[in-house]
């Protein structure tokens, strides 16, 4: 499977921050690659490094079996990018806007094809409005527009969910999936929302302060027979101690606070339930954590952020 | 490059804020020529206080003396102009948030930047092409034609009427340079701002300051005016400077001083260059991170 992006010790120094330290990582072609971090931790420096706005201070980037530095252009052909907010002209319409760069892209559109794009992100009937009048989402979505009107091969998203409703993030976790499946295409998504990532990342890094912490497939990463669920009820003390003389003792976790932890197999769930109902336990509710917020939390410095928040 | 620039161009004229140097500069000559068409002939009485036996053909205050009149007034307010649009070039779009995007396409940095700037060139062009429609045309219309009277500091300048039109192109074009180094100058702090606030209040500090400089008749300061743009900005004036015969009458087609033109000319290409290389060179190693 050939390489999309090849990062090798990429390093970036900014005065006496060290934003980006010696990472290293691959995308394959087709991967939805989901890049995860907390706010600072350079995923967006990585980013704009990966598309030339930034220089590195070391390492070295390829894509497409490409050297980045030298071959700009071609890269830069083949990828498509939204980098945090995307702000376009506002005195444009969202049409002129998408022609103007598709222009810079070096193509030419025909109206079909614009509206076809626009109608793609949910912007059809909205095409001859100023983008002054668009709302943080719809700028959003024509961003997304914006970045996938000459077909590239790679699209790079950073926090593509960003201002977005709850409509909005599906329909964008839809398209990632439709352009990955569908299209073929290899997609680089940074986002803060961990479940996001988890319904379309097939492979997953994790970064904290500038290096990486892990890497490595969905599959590898998201053991579903240790899904942690937590469980609160009317009375969690009694619940608690029915629990230690139950079949379930041995998936109780410590609690990290009033409510009850147990890491169980995903299949298990609705037997557990089941089992609290019937021992007439009041059941406020069961639920199963996202595996990946837990990984992300115990690698990251973010696990002794919530331990501090919750002790 | 010709498709970025032509891009380039599409986006100053979309945008209203270009159009206010275009009614600004149409207001002022308006409000002059009424002024001068009302109250025109008291204006001409004071300057021609002490100067009755001169024989000009045509009416004094004609469409060739209200141009002059109005470049005069109008070429010191035009680099604010200039500025208000090479200032935001770079600031405006980073300060959009456009930039990023703008910088990810397949076109290098250098590509980029040369056709901001030389979209922002042919905007400077248009002003000025605007500028002699109203200053010129509109002015010859309504003052119609005549010889031009030009009071020198210690001498009177008549240029015969079938002789100015080629003056006139020649200032123009000129001014055209100067407000291009002015464009240059906005150009270059543009790259370092994230809103046009700065490199427009910047490029008008720049030129009062340079300004003060070249008009202190300071021997230290001697030194270093030939190489101040803003001391070759008004050199577009000598277009309307001739040389005299034996009976101190003016010699048609003539220049007093052309090398003086040549000289200011190539000064102010000196600027354009320099600066627009200087600008190409710091932004190519610049981080984008607005």
């Amino acid at each position: 499977m050939q390489n999309i992006i090849s990062v090798t010790g990429l390093t970036k120094q900014f005065k006496n921050l060290t934003a980006v330290d010696n990472l290293s990582f691959s995308v394959n072609d087709g991967d939805v690659y989901g890049f995860l971090g907390q706010n600072g931790a350079g995923k967006s420096t990585t980013i704009r490094m990966l598309l030339t706005l930034i220089q590195p201070t070391a390492g070295s980037i390829n894509m497409f079996g490409l050297d980045l530095q030298k071959s700009r252009r071609q890269v830069l052909q083949q990828t498509g990018a939204v980098i945090e907010k995307p702000d376009v002209y506002k005195y444009l319409s969202a049409r002129e806007n998408l022609k103007l760069f598709a222009a810079l892209s070096g193509i030419k559109p025909t109206q079909n094809q614009l509206m076809a794009q626009l109608d793609m992100v949910g912007l059809s009937g909205r095409e001859n409005d100023k983008v002054k009048t668009f709302s943080q989402g719809m700028k959003q979505r024509l961003g997304i527009a914006i970045a996938l009107i000459h077909d590239p091969k790679l699209i790079i998203l950073d926090e593509p969910t960003n201002g977005l409703d709850p409509q909005g993030i599906a329909d964008i976790r839809n398209l990632i999936l439709h352009l990955s499946r569908e299209k073929g295409k290899t997609v680089f998504v940074s986002s803060h929302l961990l479940s996001e990532i988890e319904q379309v990342a097939t492979r997953v890094l994790i970064i904290d302060k500038g290096k990486k912490v892990i890497e490595g497939s969905a599959q590898e990463l998201f053991d579903p027979s240790q899904t942690i669920v937590e469980v609160d009820t009317l009375n969690n003390e009694t619940t608690l101690a029915q629990l230690q003389q139950s079949q379930w003792q041995a998936a109780l976790q410590p609690r990290r606070s009033h409510t009850i932890i147990l890491k169980l197999n995903r299949t298990s769930i609705p037997q557990l339930h089941i089992w609290l109902v019937q021992q007439g336990l009041q059941v406020l509710s069961v639920q199963p954590r996202h595996s990946l917020e837990d990984l992300f939390l115990q690698v990251t410095s973010g696990k002794q952020h919530v331990e501090a928040f919750t002790n | 490059m010709w498709k970025l620039l032509q891009i380039e161009l599409y986006k100053i004229f979309r945008r209203p804020r270009t159009y206010i140097a275009f009614g600004t500069i149409a207001a002022l000559i308006i409000i002059l020529q009424v002024g001068l068409k009302l109250d025109g002939q008291e204006y001409l009485d004071f300057m021609l206080n002490s100067l009755s036996k001169f024989d000009v053909s045509g009416t004094v205050l004609n469409g060739y003396m209200v141009c002059y009149v109005t470049l005069q007034m109008l070429l010191i307010n035009v680099p604010l102009l200039v500025t208000l649009i090479a200032g935001d070039m770079i600031s405006g779009e980073a300060n959009m948030g456009t930039l990023r995007f703008m910088l990810g396409k397949p076109y290098s940095r250098s590509q980029i930047l040369i056709a901001k700037f030389l979209a922002a060139s042919i905007y400077t062009f248009l002003l000025l092409i605007w500028l002699a429609i109203f200053a010129l045309l509109l002015n010859l219309v309504i003052f119609g034609t005549g010889d031009l009277m030009i009071f020198k500091s210690s001498y009177l300048v008549i240029i015969n009427h079938d002789d100015i039109f080629w003056r006139y192109m020649g200032a123009f074009c000129f001014a055209f340079l100067s407000m291009t180094t002015v464009a240059a100058v906005g150009f270059l702090l543009s790259i370092f701002a994230e809103n046009s606030i700065g490199p427009i209040v910047g490029t008008m500090s720049v030129i009062i300051f340079f300004t003060v400089i070249s008009t202190l008749n300071i021997p230290m300061y001697n030194v270093i005016k030939p190489f101040l743009f803003v001391t070759h900005m008004n050199v577009w004036k000598e277009f309307f400077d001739q040389k005299a015969d034996a009976h101190n009458v003016g010699i048609p087609g003539t220049l007093q001083n052309p090398q003086r033109i040549i000289n200011s000319a190539l000064v102010l290409l000196a600027h354009i260059v320099g600066l627009v290389s200087l600008a190409v060179y710091i932004f190519k190693k610049k981080d984008i991170l607005s």
